[in-house]
């Protein structure tokens, strides 16, 4: 049976369809505007002398320099350390708060959620306050008798490296916790009703179920790491330099806008490096959920 | 979910001290600097001997702060006033298209809050350097709109997934147009919802400090920028009395929308 329709109905639905995607425009608009033709500048960038000629040269330059091969380390560096902390951190946390009465996992979340809220900047002036030499955790380990001397906590890579966790933990939080919240309670009290230790439940049960979440919570730490900038730039002290701060020292201190769109341009290639694995990682991951479920 | 193992209380002991660790590791930081801002003394000595005013005096009468509290503000004001309503058309529009072609807007929305600042910092400097714009209050508008916008997403989205959609069928079948249905039936039910995304996409211009630190200069040098430049010469003490009132706002926003949240249920009967 062939269900004949008005065409002037097919037209209004399309004259509708055609309307909705119009509500779309101003958002689009501006996202084009302040997101895509900056990125596409900094790649036209990347191919002009200061003159405004067309060249190769700055990626000859920044490509055979050690500081941005360093850099790049640096990079990696900061954003593997940052994730695994977070896992580490995060999840027992996770967990916790996954297996606390609603009531006080919501005000404990509260809690949670309002570093996420604080200004960066109001974040890492409170860290070099907590972290310097004379300061309060310093203070505290030499008057405890726990270490001789101040240690170096701030100004270099652990600096960098605790305001970067600071920062990263409550996101990564928010997925792992949402996994955990989601799995079934029946499922614990079958494990344990039929023998399971806590331990074997935690590995066999709960983890699985929220390897999701810890995925999502990995991916955004990477992509959001590897673009710090303002916590290596004041906790670093200058002396932790990822490609965020060397693309800043290029254009603020050296004036040099092709170094600097190329150094970009190294940051982009490295977030669609990241992009591919993580895709092809989920993949993976996937088909090892099929042929465990066909096992 | 672990209530099934009544047995185990050592390592439930073990995961709250580690879960309580954790948590103080995140406040910590956010409340060493309200005790400080109260202290008499130029020195960042904890607990303080003496207590004062002084660094909100500092903050309060120093001309350079206070502009850049105005550009701060106006520029959050300006954010939320543009980002909200273009994120609520697009939410209206991804709500009711669906399908793929809500998604790919919905990645394009999403596309400058995983985009590296510094990458967008330094691109809108160049186009707005080729259009010799840098250094105005509209080019750190837009950076911080661009931002905004998925923000106020995140709060409008679910929103409108449990807004009755029969309402806007009947006025439209009424004889309303969509401005009004938009105006006097979608903006009204949302207005909790709104006024979070508003707080947010307020917040969202207030903290961001890549783009003002690139774009930004002079008068219109904003908040974070200037504390940017300020923590990386020394750390003065008026900086805990601004992280303060900072952090004041942002409890007081959170609370706001938290309350939303919980009015939602309560809403829907």
């Amino acid at each position: 049976m062939t269900a004949t329709v008005d065409p002037a109905l097919l037209a209004d639905a399309r004259r509708e369809r055609r309307f909705f995607l119009s509500l779309s425009l101003p958002a689009l608009f501006i996202v084009g505007l302040a997101a895509i033709l900056p990125i596409l500048w900094i790649i036209r960038q990347s191919f002009l002398t200061t003159g405004g000629e067309y060249t190769v040269g700055n990626y000859a330059k920044v490509l055979s320099s050690g500081l941005t091969w360093s850099a790049l380390v640096t990079t990696l560096e900061l954003s593997l350390g940052t994730l695994a902390i977070c896992i580490v951190l995060g999840t027992p946390l996770a967990l916790a708060l996954a297996s606390a009465r609603p009531r006080v996992a919501n005000l404990l979340m509260a809690f949670v959620m309002l570093p996420l809220w604080t200004a960066i900047l109001v974040r890492t002036y409170g860290w070099l306050v907590l972290l310097r030499r004379d300061g309060l955790v310093n203070a505290a380990l030499t008057g405890s008798g726990l270490t001789a001397e101040p240690l170096p906590l701030v100004y270099n890579f652990t600096g960098t490296l605790i305001g970067m966790v600071h920062y990263m933990l409550p996101i990564f939080l928010l997925p792992v916790y949402a996994a955990m919240r989601d799995i079934d309670p029946n499922l614990v009290r079958a494990a344990a009703s039929m023998g399971a230790t806590l331990g074997q439940v935690i590995r066999t049960v709960i983890m699985p179920l929220s390897a999701g979440g810890i995925f999502s919570g990995s991916v955004i730490v990477l992509i959001y790491s590897i673009g710090f900038f303002i916590t290596p730039a004041v906790l670093g002290g200058g002396k932790v330099n990822p490609l965020s701060t060397r693309i800043e020292r290029a254009l603020s201190t050296f004036q040099d806008w092709g170094s600097a769109s190329v150094l970009g341009i190294l940051l982009l290639v490295l977030m669609a490096l990241i992009g591919v694995m993580l895709l092809a990682a989920r993949r993976l991951l996937a088909q090892d959920a099929v042929a465990a479920a066909h096992a | 979910m672990l209530e099934a193992y009544p047995q185990n209380r050592l390592a439930r002991i073990v995961l709250w001290s580690f879960a309580a660790l954790v948590m103080a590791f995140l406040m910590l930081p956010t409340l060493v600097v309200v005790p400080l801002s109260f202290s008499a003394s130029n020195l960042l000595e904890f607990p303080p001997h003496a207590y004062s005013l002084r660094w909100y005096e500092n903050f309060f009468g120093s001309a350079t702060w206070m502009a850049a509290l105005r550009t701060s503000l106006i520029l959050g004001t300006l954010t939320a006033l543009i980002a909200v309503p273009f994120a609520l058309l697009a939410c209206i529009s991804m709500n009711r298209l669906g399908g793929k072609s809500a998604a790919s807007i919905q990645g394009v929305l999403l596309t400058p809050s995983v985009t590296p600042g510094i990458l967008l910092a330094i691109g809108l400097f160049f186009v707005l350097a080729a259009q010799r714009l840098v250094g105005t209050l509209f080019g750190v508008l837009v950076g911080h709109v661009v931002l905004a916008v998925p923000v106020a997403c995140i709060v409008l989205l679910p929103a409108l997934a449990r807004f009755d959609w029969n309402q806007v069928q009947a006025a439209r079948s009424l004889g309303a147009d969509w401005a009004r249905a938009i105006g006097e039936i979608i903006v009204p039910q949302l207005r909790l919802s709104l006024l979070s995304a508003t707080l947010m996409a307020f917040l969202t211009s207030l903290d961001e400090s890549v783009i003002s630190i690139f774009v930004a200069s002079g008068r219109n040098s904003t908040m974070p920028k200037l504390m940017f430049i300020s923590l990386r010469d020394q750390i003065d003490p008026t900086i805990a009395a601004i992280s303060t009132l900072w952090t004041a706002i942002v409890v007081v926003v959170v609370v706001i929308v938290a309350l939303r949240q919980k009015s939602l249920p309560s809403r829907k009967s």
